[in-house]
């Protein structure tokens, strides 16, 4: 799935999806807040535009998902702005920002069951066209296939497991292969083993099709494993940005979770050892 | 696992559309069916074939049309036939879409007082004479039904736009209103004379014995056009299934759609009250029982509901002729009489739940 682009709503200025060219998604002083007064989020600046797997971390209610929602418009930032190729998001509509950006959520909202294919074929298509063509089919494939879940094309939707569901909700996610995707808490159902095998391959995602990769993620030793940086968000800011060395301290853990725990490094990555809950520091 | 492959899959798909459109077929092959047949009932001793003779001379060959059976088929019999076939339609599209677009199971014009609306302002028309722009007649009671069933559509969508709600909230809003205007429309019953109350009374029963050509052609009308543009944004309605948040996340403003799409439906569903008062069942029930057998993808749901929905219709309002002849039961009894039992035997029967 990974090769050659057979993306037909993209205009093909290239051959090879690696050489598509990157988003430049720019976060300047971003807030956000449901009550002006205490704003979830405040004063986020940060530019992603290299080809990396980031995960977000940060206890919860925290903003990570906020943080998301803004960068795709599914809320509307109170202060600062989201820039999209230097294109402000605030003067976009829904579906120029929808083009490039895949989007996963945490929990599924789906209502009446559609078949697997149908739901994930809804990640593909906005446009007026009726029918369903081969080769969309064909992509849906492909995306099912690199989840394991093939198996399940024909199955409806509501009689699959949670674990399933967010599968599904994943190839519906990635089925159009977006330069730019965002993932709530993907695999937040699923056992340890799926856990690693779709982790691994969201982490191999941006080298093989020159995108950015955004997740949201609490488990710790996993992400220490495959992430290319973390993000770690505390109290409405971020709190550290770096590779999961520079960022997966003693202290971060101590004062971002109120954990403590002991850092072993191997092969060149952190492993976390947790060992209690301790009390959070009053002031960082 | 990995036996499975790409087209092994594209064919399974193939076939699971192919049984959506076998049952599309059917249903249109039922309706010819039931066409011809209710044609037949009455004093004039047609037999089926004879209908379908004079249908298609009065179409193809006015050379050989039969005076008195082109009369009757096409002045007596076919007028009512043809509205409760568009009025089925219009129905179960707009139960189908609605139910959709609310993300809910309940929702159809009836349950968001979109009926009650049309019926409170056909009431005003009938009851109390009272109209709109001096229109007298049908007119005049289409058009009040039309304005009143734009009232829960406008209520519905001011609550919904001034907070930032759920399809839940857009659906008790929906009853609420509901419940108001089967109150006003009962105080006005109550300060009725005798007469005008017998004539609000005919109405709203819920009957197509007076159908007319003019309400076949209102009735089409809005139902092709609403139709039309439904089926057109039935792959928007498959987005808006899968939750606000992820629509959105695909480009599409879930709020912006409902509303257009309540304009839509609410248009829809006040053209077949006011000429046949209300059928209740038909806008809730079909478009299940098409997802019982079909699913939810909404490029097959609605078509299949508005065919489903006028089989539903025309078959309860043959027996609803026939059963008690010559005198006859009102055509909303029997959708409900045929409705439930069948419903209720699917819902044990189907073997997954589609809610």
């Amino acid at each position: 799935m990974f090769g050659k682009s057979n993306n037909t709503q993209a205009e093909p200025e290239y051959e090879n999806i690696q050489d598509r060219p990157l988003l430049n998604v720019e976060l300047k002083d971003l807030e956000f807040g449901y009550d002006p007064k205490r704003p979830v989020l405040r004063n986020i600046t940060h530019t992603f535009n290299t080809p990396e797997f980031i995960c977000i971390m940060g206890p919860n209610g925290v903003g990570k998902s906020t943080l998301i929602h803004c960068i795709n418009k599914i809320l509307k930032p109170t202060g600062g702005v989201v820039l999209i190729n230097g294109n402000d998001t605030a003067n976009m509509k829904l579906k120029e920002v929808a083009k490039d950006i895949g989007y996963v959520p945490a929990q599924s909202e789906d209502s009446f069951p559609l078949t697997v294919v149908d739901t994930v074929m809804v990640g593909l298509q906005n446009d007026f066209k009726f029918g369903t063509r081969k080769e969309d089919l064909e992509r849906v494939y492909e995306t099912l296939k690199m989840l394991s879940i093939e198996h399940l094309a024909m199955r409806d939707f509501n009689e699959l497991s949670a674990g399933q569901h967010q599968k599904v909700m994943l190839a519906r996610g990635l089925v159009r292969q977006p330069p730019l995707v965002l993932l709530d808490e993907p695999t937040s159902n699923l056992d340890i083993r799926h856990q690693i095998e779709v982790t691994k391959t969201l982490a191999q995602m941006p080298k093989l099709t020159n995108s950015i990769v955004i997740m949201i993620s609490h488990d710790i030793n996993i992400t220490a494993k495959y992430a290319d940086k973390i993000m770690m968000i505390s109290k409405g800011g971020i709190y550290a940005y770096g590779t999961p060395m520079e960022v997966l301290t003693k202290e971060a853990l101590r004062d971002v979770y109120g954990v403590d725990a002991d850092i072993i490094e191997r092969d060149g990555r952190p492993h976390i050892i947790l060992n209690d809950s301790i009390p959070i520091p009053k002031e960082v | 696992m990995s036996d499975y492959d790409s087209d092994e899959m594209v064919s399974s798909y193939n076939k699971y559309v192919f049984r959506k459109l076998l049952f599309i077929v059917i249903c249109v092959v039922i309706m010819i069916a039931v066409i011809g047949y209710a044609s037949t009932i009455g004093s004039a001793g047609l037999s089926p074939i004879d209908v379908y003779k004079t249908i298609y001379n009065h179409f193809f060959n006015k050379s050989a049309i039969n005076g008195t059976n082109d009369w009757v088929v096409f002045t007596i019999r076919l007028p009512r036939i043809m509205t409760g076939l568009v009025a089925g339609m219009s129905l179960g599209i707009a139960g189908a879409a609605m139910q959709s677009m609310m993300k809910n199971p309940l929702a159809d014009p009836y349950t968001t007082g979109i009926s009650s609306g049309a019926s409170f302002g056909a009431t005003l028309a009938i009851g109390l004479g009272f109209t709109l722009f001096g229109l007298g007649g049908s007119s005049g009671i289409i058009v009040m039904a039309f304005v009143f069933s734009l009232i829960p559509a406008a209520v519905i969508i001011m609550v919904s736009s001034m907070k930032h709600t759920s399809a839940a909230t857009m659906i008790l809003s929906g009853i609420a209103v509901m419940y108001l205007f089967n109150a006003l429309t009962t105080i006005i019953k109550l300060s009725l004379s005798e007469t005008s109350l017998a004539a609000v009374y005919q109405w709203s029963i819920g009957d197509l014995s007076g159908s007319t050509w003019e309400s076949f052609q209102v009735i089409a009308i809005f139902g092709l056009i609403g139709g039309v543009i439904l089926m057109a944004m039935s792959k928007k309605l498959n987005i808006l299934i899968t939750g606000d948040k992820n629509a959105k996340a695909l480009g599409l403003d879930a709020h912006k759609l409902r509303i257009a799409l309540l304009i839509i439906i609410s248009l829809m569903a006040a053209s077949v009250v006011c000429f046949t008062g209300i059928i209740g069942f038909v806008g809730l029930v079909a478009p299940h029982i098409v997802r019982i057998f079909l699913g939810s993808d909404n490029r097959y749901l609605i078509p299949a509901s508005a065919a489903f929905g006028a089989v539903l219709l025309m078959v309860s309002d043959l027996i609803s002729r026939t059963i008690i002849a010559p005198t006859f039961l009102p055509v909303g009894v029997i959708t409900a009489f045929i409705g439930c039992p069948m419903f209720l035997w699917l819902l044990i029967k189907a073997r997954k739940s589609m809610w």
